[in-house]
């Protein structure tokens, strides 16, 4: 049987694969899509400890989880079109300039 | 039954005085306004003055108290502003607003043309209601108010010319040094409070020490710490050895100042404080043995400085030294009513002289003025020959001097002869003190006529340009003079002793005050003198014997033979370098105390507050500027940096959670 163990285990192995690639990756898109993986491995978790447990309420924060990521996708993009405008590029390792 | 119950008016007139010329003073520019305002302020409270003492003869019961409201009432301890009126504060209350109007009358004509004329009167009138709380006062807190009131009056009235960096030094001196006193007047009534306290009666006010002060050992420790600890303070305010030094450095203030202040009224405060807890100093005779020979060493030393000084207010400084010198033997051998009728004696003619002083100053700067020129019109070398130019000036300031001396017939003859005799006499005094007292008494006669030959007699020794433009003073200078001349004249009268067929009317004055002390403590003149009146006109014909001697010898030295001083002091270089620099005792306090304090507080100022205060505050700001220089790497502006710390922070929170 598929358990929720097996659920939970994919859903770790999302966000890890996620979390990595924010922590790594240059192209200000990749970041993005890699947040929206560590976003969607806990709409994964919030659905199967739902199912384990009996409870609803995990699969109603599931909306919640899913606009919250439209709206920062969104508002994300618009960032990142103001960037290209003054850099030419959307490689984060550019954006460098508020430092000490 | 006259009211007592408005003692208060006294001080208040004055104090309305200074703070109605304080505030308003440099709108009113009419100077007879303000002049009107402060004398008229302190005459209103000589009038109140007038008429309180001759209710108080009139009254049988002769102590009489006027609690206005009470000040501190806190556990144990109950303070008011109260003021006690009883035979010994009924005279200095005349005393100081009687002379105090004469001097403020002087000062209008004086102080003509200043350009802090209103500063003037109100300082004037505030050191008026200082001194009058002084006097008045029901218990030593009151009294403390005026006793340092009067000494920062004294502070701003020195340093009244205060562009001139030797008036402000002066005054600073002053209050420097009267500080010291004042904390011996501090230590003595903390530890009189708590002495009497221990006893379990917690009170400052006068009446009540005097009612209990038999619970105090006589002749113990206790009394004698308390009372050394005020005599502390009246050698500060009252110019004794070893506190003496700030007085002839105060004549930097204007002249009837050093009448008022340093002449009649606030250096004769420790005098009164004496006699105010005269049964204290009763209860400790080594205290007044140190109280009498201190005293009497005063007179003498300062008289002597006298001889080589060329400033006539110099001279003047002196002389008061030497004469409160006297009123403290008196005090110290148990003449105490001997001693304030000095202080009152003393007031007349010393405040003459002052004034008196004044008025050559006045007329010698406007015969200098005239000129163009630039000499001291303060130094007697200048000057010679004025008798014929001011006539009142001289006949009254003549008048003085002869009283000073202490020919008889003068005031100063009665008081000073009843202070010698007591010194002779008394079953507390010794023949050792009367004759220092006797031969300063000859030195006295000395230079004051030595004074007097240099200023009026003689040929005039001033620029022949400036000579024939000394005038005479205005009337309201003049008439002061003439009526302090009077009283210099007949204010003896008041004390003739027995000897000489008088009634001795103060003495009976005093009973009230100074009886009691004086037959607990069976001090009087001794059993075996008392009665033949043999000894007591064996002393007087030598004390009036000393001071023709001294006129004479004056008169020989300064009229008869001019060349004599100069050669004098030709052969005797050394003794007269040494009398002329005042034995350099400025000199021995400097190296002492000042230059030690000094380097004391450049020390703690350069070593510590430098150093290590503002070293600690820097250090405290160079620590957060070293942790800044080291907290900016994270802000490196890299993006991934941020996550990363963003990652880390959460797996440390849950983790706290999960295993923690």
């Amino acid at each position: 049987m598929i358990d929720v163990h097996h659920y939970l285990l994919l859903s770790a192995i999302l966000f890890s694969i996620g979390c990595f690639g924010v922590l790594t990756r240059k192209n200000a898109i990749v970041i993005f899509m890699c947040i929206e993986l560590m976003l969607n491995s806990v709409n994964l978790t919030f659905i199967a400890l739902s199912r384990h447990v009996g409870n609803m309420d995990g699969q109603i924060f599931v909306f919640f989880v899913m606009t919250v990521a439209a709206a920062e996708a969104a508002v994300g993009l618009a960032l990142m079109i103001a960037f290209y405008r003054n850099r030419e590029s959307i490689e984060v390792d550019n954006f460098n300039v508020l430092k000490w | 039954m006259h009211s007592y119950s408005y003692l208060w008016l006294i001080p208040f007139f004055p104090l309305v005085g200074s703070i109605v010329n304080g505030l308003l003073g440099k709108k009113i520019k009419n100077e007879a306004v303000i002049g009107g305002i402060g004398t008229l302020a302190v005459f209103v409270s000589f009038i109140v003055s007038c008429n309180y003492f001759f209710t108080l003869l009139g009254d049988s019961v002769k102590v009489h108290q006027n609690v206005v409201a009470s000040w501190i009432s806190i556990g144990h301890l109950q303070v008011d502003w109260g003021f006690l009126l009883d035979p010994l504060s009924a005279l200095m209350i005349m005393v100081v607003t009687g002379v105090g109007s004469l001097i403020h009358l002087y000062s209008i004509g004086y102080m003509h043309g200043e350009e802090g004329y209103y500063r003037f009167f109100s300082y004037l009138n505030l050191f008026c209601f200082a001194m009058l709380m002084l006097v008045l006062g029901n218990n030593a807190l009151v009294m403390f108010i005026g006793w340092e009131g009067v000494g920062l009056c004294s502070y701003l009235l020195i340093g009244y010319y205060f562009e001139k960096k030797s008036a402000g030094d002066a005054a600073k001196k002053a209050f420097v040094v009267n500080r010291i006193g004042d904390f011996g007047f501090i230590c003595g009534l903390l530890t009189l409070f708590w002495a009497l306290g221990s006893k379990g009666v917690w009170t400052l006010n006068f009446v009540e020490i005097s009612e209990n002060a038999h619970l105090l050992q006589s002749g113990g420790v206790l009394i004698t710490v308390v009372t050394l600890a005020f005599f502390l303070g009246a050698t500060g305010k009252s110019a004794q050895i070893p506190l003496y030094t700030w007085l002839p450095d105060a004549m930097e203030g204007p002249t009837p100042v050093s009448a008022l202040i340093h002449a009649a009224t606030m250096v004769t405060a420790g005098v009164y404080m004496i006699g105010r807890m005269n049964i204290l100093f009763a209860m400790s005779p080594v205290t007044m043995m140190v109280v009498a020979c201190i005293g009497a060493a005063t007179a003498i030393f300062a008289a002597s400085i006298g001889f080589a000084q060329n400033d006539i207010k110099r001279v003047l400084a002196y002389s008061t030294v030497s004469q409160l010198g006297y009123m403290f033997l008196a005090m110290g051998v148990g003449a105490f009513t001997a001693g304030i009728f000095h202080l009152m004696t003393h007031a007349f003619f010393k405040a003459c002289l002052f004034l008196g002083s004044g008025s050559v100053i006045h007329g010698m700067h406007h015969g200098l003025h005239h000129a163009h020129l630039h000499d001291d019109p303060q130094d007697m070398r200048n000057m010679g020959g004025l008798a014929k130019k001011m006539p009142i000036t001289y006949w009254t300031f003549l008048i003085a001097t002869i009283a000073i001396s202490g020919v008889p017939l003068f005031s100063g003859f009665f008081s000073k002869d009843e202070i010698l005799w007591w010194a002779f006499g008394s079953t507390r005094g010794h023949w050792g003190l009367w004759l220092i007292g006797a031969i300063a008494a000859a030195m006295t006669a000395f230079y004051m006529f030595r004074c007097v030959s240099m200023t009026f007699w003689g040929p005039q020794k001033t620029n022949p340009k400036a000579k024939d433009h000394i005038p005479e003073s205005p009337w309201t200078i003049t008439v002061p003079l003439i009526v302090l001349g009077f009283l210099a004249l007949v204010g003896g009268y008041v004390g003739v002793p027995a000897a000489l067929k008088g009634a001795n009317h103060i003495h009976h004055y005093f009973e009230p005050v100074f009886g009691h002390a004086q037959e607990i403590f069976h001090i009087s003149i001794k059993e075996a003198l008392e009665h033949s009146h043999g000894t007591e006109y064996g002393l007087m014909i030598v004390s009036v014997l000393l001071a023709f001697s001294g006129i004479g010898v004056a008169v020989f030295m300064y009229v008869k033979n001019p060349e004599l001083p100069a050669r004098f002091t030709a052969s005797f270089k050394g003794l007269h370098q040494a009398v002329f620099n005042k034995w350099y005792i400025d000199e021995l306090y400097d190296f002492l105390f000042v230059n030690p304090t000094k380097k004391i507080g450049t020390f703690l100022w350069r070593g510590f507050d430098v150093k290590l205060v503002d070293g600690v505050v820097n250090g405290c700001a160079w620590v957060v500027k070293g942790l800044g220089a080291g907290l900016r790497y994270t802000q490196s502006g890299y993006l991934h940096n941020y996550a990363v710390a963003m990652v880390v922070g959460v797996v440390v929170i849950v983790g706290y959670y999960v295993f923690g």
